[in-house]
């Protein structure tokens, strides 16, 4: 099993995700419309992913031994697109190419426009299916390649999951590891209200599935649950990550409203539209400031 | 008379022809392709048997997946399969996949263009008494609207054995549709088959045919009983095996359109959307022509035996002799 994050790696990390967090706000204030809430909120799970986890190889992409990740609520690409291009996938400067015509940055991404991503996705409760596919195709190769896949909590309404964590159960896929981003909101309002999603680790639990739920801002803790799902034997692996949306910006945190607004679009009973990017901005650079300050 | 170049079986027309299900051919086809390809895969939604899957799947178990009743599942873990460089057949019933899981379809193997081939069995009405929730008759409309997606619709078992093996080797994602009852077997093993190829089945002794009739599944065998009855009045019938519906062969389409300025279409599914629709669009623009169409004219399907529905929604022999004879009227 890995080890645990050192406090210099866990410095690292959040240093690399504040940086990630200021691109995803510069790409959607400039796209003009986009997702903000989950693709803030998932920025630690995806830079822990691409700069520590994941056996990648950004500078060989079509690698064939790579390990596997799959966004499947491709409404949240901003953080796909923003990590992998911190991660030298490709220019950061194209980040700002956004949801714009001829843009390989596609508003939900698509695999022709950009091969680099393992799927398109979009409508939402196909990312865990195919991933499954994948790992049973990995185990008839004889490979042991690992598959992530992201989920929203809300993506949960959709009987295609469920479909997927039936199979996944009874094919016993350990090198599944599936994260449900649990910010307890959907485009309607509080999960909970729009269709219950109750007891999800307990779901998965019946479905054969080794389920975990974490801090999913805290890196060391998420980091952990990793280490612990890969050394599970014959299970596939379920990560409930609770997450705040617009995490790392303060004004934003914890509203649905900033679901599927991006910065200049948003509430503003916080912070008036013409200055929410620069209040979003400066909020992280305020972060970068402290830890940095950390790193001396 | 039936056209020597494609070596059909000369004892079509006999009363005691002989029969075999077009998705039998599948199965076996599939059994070969999965030989000669390692990554050939197998997956069904709890229905091996009814779409012959059985055959793969006892010979390579460890290339199969169940799924169960679960057609979304169904094509997207092919998806996913097909994204590690594997080709995976999908299989169901027509109407459940593609019926229930289009845009599953469309999103992660279309999207994506990867090599997901959909098996549609039990399509169109002649799966008879299941009744109207069963009889698929809007797949091909479905799946021939979807870019990259590649439509075939073989005419008998061993046009779907070969077609089932071609698609193995095609890189884009395929629709392959099915149909459940025995069918006459119209084609020989030496019978040529090419995805994309539209094939002259029947073709007068000598000069110019009056008529052509574009015919696709197992109802080619009606167009081609009436071509042989016509030509012992004198009229002069092409038929035209029309077994890859997407990419159409357009100069095939052309060429007959242009020898005949008279057609006939002939689909167990709907008009609209279907072979007759993919035929009259591309004809509008390219060469005007009168056509009838043989299909369901915009309704459901119900119970009863594949003959009584196919003559009562206007499918029989009678119905296409008859729309031969009205498209004659307006040349």
């Amino acid at each position: 099993m890995d080890s645990h994050l050192t406090d210099e790696q866990v410095l690292d990390l959040q240093i690399k995700a504040t940086k990630i967090r200021m691109s995803i706000i510069e790409m959607l204030a400039e796209a003009k419309s986009g997702h903000t809430a989950g693709s803030l909120g998932m920025t630690d799970i995806f830079t822990l992913l691409y700069f520590h986890t994941m056996k990648h190889d950004p500078k060989n992409p079509s690698w064939p031994e790579r390990d596997r990740l799959l966004l499947s609520n491709g409404h949240i690409c901003p953080v796909l697109y923003a990590t992998m291009a911190h991660a030298g996938y490709f220019p950061v400067e194209e980040l700002m190419t956004l949801r714009k015509f001829g843009s390989r940055l596609q508003g939900h991404p698509h695999r022709e426009f950009l091969p680099m991503v393992e799927t398109s996705s979009g409508p939402l409760g196909c990312g865990l299916s195919q991933a499954v596919g994948m790992a049973i195709a990995d185990r008839i190769n004889g490979g042991h390649k690992k598959f992530y896949v992201l989920m929203g909590d809300g993506e949960n309404n959709e009987g295609n999951v469920w479909e997927a964590a039936l199979l996944a159960g009874k094919e016993k896929l350990r090198n599944v590891v599936a994260f449900i981003d649990r910010n307890f909101i959907q485009i309607d309002g509080d999960t909970e209200k729009v269709l219950p999603l109750g007891d999800m680790a307990k779901k998965y639990e019946e479905f054969g599935w080794h389920a975990q739920e974490v801090d999913g801002h805290n890196m060391s803790e998420v980091n952990d649950a990793i280490n612990r799902a890969h050394a599970v034997a014959n299970k596939p692996s379920i990560i409930i990550a609770i997450t705040i949306p617009s995490r790392g910006v303060k004004s934003f945190e914890g509203d649905y409203r900033w679901h599927g607004n991006p910065p200049g679009s948003g509430p503003i009973d916080v912070v008036p539209k013409d200055k929410q990017k620069e209040v979003a901005l400066a909020e992280l650079q305020t972060t970068m400031d402290q830890l940095t300050a950390l790193k001396k | 008379m039936l056209n020597q170049q494609f070596h059909l079986n000369t004892k079509m027309f006999d009363a005691d022809v002989e029969q075999v299900p077009i998705r039998k051919g599948f199965g076996q086809g599939l059994l070969k392709a999965g030989e000669l390809d390692a990554n050939v895969v197998a997956l069904c939604a709890d229905l091996v048997e009814s779409t012959q899957m059985h055959f793969f799947s006892e010979r390579f178990p460890e290339r199969y997946v169940e799924i169960g009743v679960a057609e979304q599942n169904l094509v997207t873990v092919a998806a996913g399969m097909a994204a590690m460089g594997k080709i995976p057949f999908a299989s169901s019933y027509a109407m459940f996949s593609p019926g229930r899981n289009w845009e599953q379809i469309r999103t992660t193997a279309c999207y994506n263009d990867l090599p997901v081939k959909v098996v549609g069995s039990h399509a169109g009405v002649s799966v008879g008494p299941d009744g109207g929730t069963h009889q698929a008759i809007e797949d091909i409309a479905l799946m021939r609207i979807l870019p990259n997606m590649v439509v075939i619709s073989p005419c008998d078992s061993i046009e779907a054995h070969k077609a089932t093996m071609a698609t193995a080797l095609d890189k884009h994602p395929t629709y392959l549709r099915l149909a459940r009852e025995k069918t006459p077997v119209m084609t020989t093993l030496e019978t040529p088959f090419e995805i994309g190829k539209a094939q002259i089945f029947f073709t007068p002794d000598t000069g110019l045919a009056q008529v052509g009739i574009i015919a696709t599944g197992a109802l080619v065998h009606k167009a081609m009983c009436v071509a042989k009855k016509l030509e012992a009045e004198g009229i002069k019938v092409k038929v035209m095996n029309m077994a890859t519906i997407k990419p159409l062969d357009i100069n095939a389409v052309l060429e007959l359109a242009k020898e005949t300025r008279a057609l006939v279409t002939v689909e167990e599914h709907q008009v609209k959307g279907g072979l007759g629709g993919a035929v009259a669009e591309y004809l509008a623009e390219n060469c005007p022509t009168p056509i009838e169409f043989i299909g369901v004219k915009d309704v459901f399907g119900q119970s009863g035996t594949p003959n009584e529905l196919i003559e009562h929604y206007g499918m029989g022999e009678k119905d296409v002799e008859a729309a031969v004879r009205k498209v004659l009227t307006r040349k």
